[in-house]
């Protein structure tokens, strides 16, 4: 070792390493790995603390690359970005921590593992092997893994193993009930789905109006306090993914015990457990060693990948991709490659696209559709949407849902801005509806969009010529603006009832609104004055999201019929 | 290396690592004085990030930090600056670990300056064991979501953006606004329920009226052995400001997760850390990302801030109170933003309003307590107080949008609605957010005036609490049908 800066180590006389190789580095044998080779020269990564290290200090090549140890145990765990238990760790997370395949409460703890294949059979990457039955909410998949393939020469009969236990011998190579993956490298699949299935996620706004696909990538800007955390939070508790996998890059420690404790609470509507049972939470927060930061968006993806294999849909959640691309602008800065924009490398984008490309609807190599979704959060500083780690993602991503500074101080949650955000497959999604049972969905979205923009248009116009200046049809359009804004789009995320929110429980309050708007229009046509339609009581349209259940489509309808008859009496 | 701190259900304070670091060597080989940095050659055995002690002839002493290590050249921050240095005639003496501070009770009543070395005659603090300044991570699995409130008889603060223990609240101000005086209050006054209160205030940059104050206001709570005071002043060493708050924070996590205590670090000013950081950093010659701060800020005060907390299976608790002036007033420069998306909200201060002879001149509307939930209410401090928060905002937000109209068209051409939005705000400013500064109020005193000032509006008017409340606590009118 010659050269030591923070997370940068560089090394001398070695012998030929590869790039991405993992070393043990110094007396603590903390890991590094190789992002630059000249020569014998060679620039390292490091994962963790490096004070102590010296001119001198010896790194030693593993072999490997970074990779994390999945398997059974996942669900409901805490890992770091280096995939390490937190959940066994100490309070305080000095350096020199082992790696999840070293770590006794992993290996020393017992699975059922049931075959469902026979000796003899010839099989392929992504075939059946057995199942983990005593693993989280779903069924866990113990796979023939990629690269491997031939006769099935043993399986192990159903009993109690270990997760470095093998559990079958396929084409004279042992496979282990848990899999030690390379996280920088997308596990494969047998080919790209097209067309779009909504996820849906419990956010009216995103299910009405910002749809994203199951597959798709999405991104959440916003300054701090406009409620991006609290949105994610929200789609991890939502959406009806199978597996989610949340991580937490570079943000508060106080989130993490809240995303902890709140799903530990809840109840799978699906499984009857517990929804951290369906839950792998990556915590790396803005404390911890900035290099494992920019490990921890790879490793949450792999593991994505790892149950996407499985058969699963999974939603991979990062907060927030920005703290990432600041990890690799440090090292690159160190590094001393030449910045472009604010000190990024020159290579953000295509950084950036390695992350989101590896979202996708799939077949995998066993036949099966399923597929990662990828939602990441993005702090632009000062709020300043035109900084390059914003600019990149927008042209990555299929979904954007920009947060509004001004909504979100006027306590409109979530401050989705209509104006800001786009979903690209809203047309697809749309068509999906129209064959799945709901055929007036594209209406809905693009009548509601209009009226956004109207009633926007004319709030501008008001401030000039004022309200009464107006013609009523307008003053309708302005008042239906209002009661779509705080009577749909908003959703009050500590409510039991508005939480969460059904796709025909939305359907309904859209329609609720339009019925209203479409009355009180016929009322203005009939010649009663906009003041006395606009002093009638709404509270009942703003208040249904809040007093009727999640998904509880009818006693919304049945407002409406109630709200209606009431308006007709003012003629 | 031992584990003095070892509590009893085996979880330990950080303790250094136990190998790694080498012994002391000593060095008079000075290649190079840059800023901050002094470059020294034919160096071995030293290891990143080490402490180093700095012996000038004549008999000067000062220290500083490795920063890199490069072949046989170690490249050391100087913490009280390189000024009068030479590159003959130093020698330099590396401690083979990071910086350690002794810990302990030791500290409390004491006044020491940003190194912690005493200012007030005192004898050397001594402590019940040494730990290195910079801490480590707390296991997030450990935390325990903050939950409780810390009261500082400020009813602006109580009330409406409530401080809960283990959490991270800053105030945001511009220069020439009571900040420090705010923050002062708040260490003086602040109490968590009847439990254990400890308090230390790390300044950083200030001047030595400012300090002088800060002295005085607290010695109450310093002869009580409340308080430690770590004091960096404006024309201190800068760099020393680097290592302020490390030492602060140490203290304070030994008070809290091995003594038990509640413990309140008050940091002021960050923006003067932050500037200190700027300056080793273009001292190094690094790229920087925005107006020439590194683009590692957000991480180094994220060291900072996330000490705070609470943690599974101790009783005590560190929360911080940081203040950050926001040069030109500009919430988006680099200290104030990567603050406040750091931090657990933010209680910001307005030149307006203290234009209006409002003491704090606390900008309710763009402030915010985000643990406040969690932190106030029934079990908490009172059954009404979320609601009666949540409603004081509101209607100050429409008394706000009155105002601004009643200057457009005149008051007179106001709703009768509007006209009684502009009163309640008088009244709401007068009673419940003006405070005099030696004023501790309580809870129920804090409720009990934010009633009195919604009283002002009409009862129909007040949606965001519940008839159950109105009946309970609003204040009768005589005018009222
Ligand atoms: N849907 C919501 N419902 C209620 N409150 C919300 C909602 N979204 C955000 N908030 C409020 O906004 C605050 C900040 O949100 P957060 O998600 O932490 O912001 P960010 O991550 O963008 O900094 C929260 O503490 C909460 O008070
Ligand atoms: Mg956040």
């Amino acid at each position: 070792m010659v050269r030591v800066s923070g997370p940068l180590v560089e090394i001398e006389g070695g012998g030929s390493l590869s790039m991405l190789e993992l070393l043990a580095v110094g007396p603590r044998r903390i890991s590094a790995e190789t992002v630059a080779v000249a020569g014998t020269r060679a620039t390292l990564q490091a994962y963790e603390y490096t004070g102590g290290l010296k001119a001198g200090d010896v790194a030693a090549p593993t072999g490997g690359e970074l990779s994390g140890l999945m398997g059974p145990g996942l669900l409901g765990g805490v890992f770091d970005g280096l995939m390490r238990p937190l959940s066994t760790a100490p309070m305080w997370l000095a350096p020199g921590r082992a790696g999840s395949a070293e770590e006794q409460t992993v290996v020393a703890r017992e699975w059922t593992f049931r075959p469902e294949a026979a000796t003899g059979n010839t099989v392929y990457a992504g075939g059946i092997l057995g199942t983990v039955p005593d693993s989280g909410s779903v069924v866990h998949r113990v796979l023939v893994p990629p690269g491997f393939s031939g006769r099935i020469d043993w399986l192990a009969p159903e009993g109690r193993v270990h997760a470095l236990d093998p559990v079958a011998v396929v084409g004279g190579r042992a496979v282990a009930l848990s899999e030690q993956c390379p996280v920088r490298r997308p596990r494969p699949f047998l080919s790209r789905h097209t067309g779009s299935v909504p996820l849906h996620t419990g956010q009216r706004v995103l299910d009405l109006l910002f749809p994203v696909a199951r597959g798709a990538a999405a991104a959440v800007p916003g300054g701090f306090g406009t409620g991006k955390t609290m949105m994610l939070q929200q789609i991890a508790k939502w959406s009806d993914a199978d597996v989610i996998v949340y991580v937490g890059c570079g943000e508060r420690g106080n989130e993490m015990a809240d995303v902890l404790h709140g799903l530990s609470e809840l109840d799978d509507g699906r499984t009857g457990g517990k929804l951290i049972d369906r839950t792998v939470i990556i915590a790396n927060t803005s404390n911890m060693p900035m290099m494992a930061r920019e490990a921890s968006i790879f490793t949450g993806i792999t593991v994505a990948e790892y149950y996407r294999d499985m058969g699963y849909d999974v939603v991979v959640i990062a907060d927030s991709t920005s703290r990432w691309a600041e990890a690799l602008r440090e090292f690159a800065n160190r590094n001393g490659d030449l910045p472009a924009e604010e000190g990024y490398p020159a290579n953000l984008a295509s950084q950036l696209a390695s992350f989101y490309e590896r979202a996708g609807r799939v077949t995998t190599l066993g036949g099966k559709t399923a597929s990662v979704t990828v939602i990441g959060a993005v702090s632009p500083p000062g709020g300043d949407m035109t900084e390059p780690v914003t600019t990149d993602t927008q042209r990555f991503v299929r979904s954007l849902w920009t947060l509004d500074r001004d909504l979100a101080y006027s306590r409109h949650y979530p401050a989705v801005s209509w104006t800001g955000s786009f979903a690209r497959d809203g047309e697809t999604i749309g068509a999906w509806h129209a064959g799945n049972g709901d055929p007036g969905w594209i209406l809905r979205r693009s009548r509601a969009l209009a009226l956004l923009a109207e009633s926007d248009r004319l709030a501008e116009l008001t401030e000039i010529i004022g309200l009464t200046s107006l013609p009523g049809r307008e003053r309708i359009t302005l008042m239906g603006g209002r009661l779509l804004r705080e009577g749909v789009l908003m959703q009050n995320a500590l409510s039991v009832n508005d939480g969460f929110c059904s796709a025909e429980k939305g359907a309904a309050l859209l329609d609720l609104v339009f019925d209203v708007v479409d009355a009180c229009q016929g009322l203005v046509e009939r010649g009663v004055a906009a003041t006395t339609i606009e002093q009638s009581d709404f509270g009942p349209v703003l208040r249904a999201r809040e007093e009727t259940p999640p998904s509880d489509a009818a006693a919304v309808r049945a407002r409406s019929s109630e709200v209606l008859q009431r308006l007709v009496a003012l003629q | 290396m031992t584990r003095p701190d070892a509590d009893a259900d085996g979880s330990a304070l950080p303790v250094p690592p136990s190998t790694g670091f080498a012994a002391l060597v000593s060095h008079g080989d000075v290649r190079e004085l840059r800023g901050p940095l002094l470059v020294a050659g034919g160096i071995e055995g030293v290891g990143w990030d080490e402490f180093a002690t700095i012996d000038m002839d004549g008999g000067e002493r000062r220290h500083g930090l490795v920063l890199e290590i490069d072949h046989d050249l170690a490249t050391v921050q100087v913490l009280e600056s390189t000024d009068g240095m030479s590159l003959g005639g130093i020698r330099i003496r590396f401690e083979g670990r990071p910086l350690h501070i002794p810990v302990g009770a030791g500290w409390l009543g004491r006044v020491c300056n940003g190194r912690g070395e005493p200012l007030d005659g005192g004898p050397p603090i001594a402590g019940t064991a040494t730990l290195p300044v910079s801490g480590w991570p707390l296991n997030p699995v450990y935390r325990e979501p903050p939950q409780e409130p810390v009261l500082t008889g400020i009813s602006v603060v109580d009330g409406l953006t409530t401080l809960v223990r283990g959490q991270k609240l800053p105030i945001f101000s511009v220069p020439g606004l009571p900040h420090l005086t705010l923050a002062t209050q708040i260490a003086a006054q602040a109490t968590s329920g009847g439990r254990s209160f400890r308090v230390v205030f790390a300044a950083m940059g200030l001047t030595h009226a400012d300090i002088a104050y800060v002295r005085d206001r607290l010695e109450e709570r310093s002869a009580g052995g409340e308080l430690v005071l770590l004091l960096n002043a404006a024309d201190d060493p800068v760099i020393e400001r680097i290592l302020t708050p490390r030492i602060a924070l140490t203290i304070a996590e030994h008070l809290a997760y091995a003594e038990d205590h509640d413990v309140l670090v008050i940091m002021s000013d960050m923006t003067s850390y932050a500037e200190a950081v700027r300056e080793v950093s273009a001292a190094r010659r690094e790229i920087p990302a925005r107006r020439g701060y590194p683009g590692y800020l957000y991480s180094d005060l994220a060291t900072l801030y996330e000490r705070c907390g609470r943690a599974k299976g101790h009783h005590g608790s560190v929360t911080i109170v940081p203040v950050v002036t926001m040069p030109a007033g500009d919430i988006t420069h680099p200290v104030p933003d990567l603050t406040g998306y750091i931090t657990e909200g933010q209680i910001v201060l307005a030149p307006g309003i203290a234009a209006r002879g409002i003491y704090p001149p606390v900008d309710v509307l763009s402030s915010l307590s985000r643990l406040m939930r969690s932190g106030a209410g029934e079990n908490r401090t009172r059954e009404d107080h979320l609601d009666v928060a949540a409603q004081v905002l509101a209607a100050m937000a429409r008394a706000r949008q009155a105002t601004e109209l009643a200057e457009l068209i005149g008051a007179g051409a106001l709703s009768e609605t509007d006209r009684s939005y502009i009163q309640y705000r008088t009244s709401v400013e007068k009673g419940l957010f003006n405070q005099g500064r030696d004023e501790n109020r309580t809870l129920d005193d804090t409720l009990d005036r934010a009633w009195e000032a919604l009283s002002a509006l009409p009862e129909n008017e007040l949606t965001m609490v519940s008839t159950a409340f109105l009946k309970r606590y609003l204040p009768a009118r005589d005018d009222r049908s």
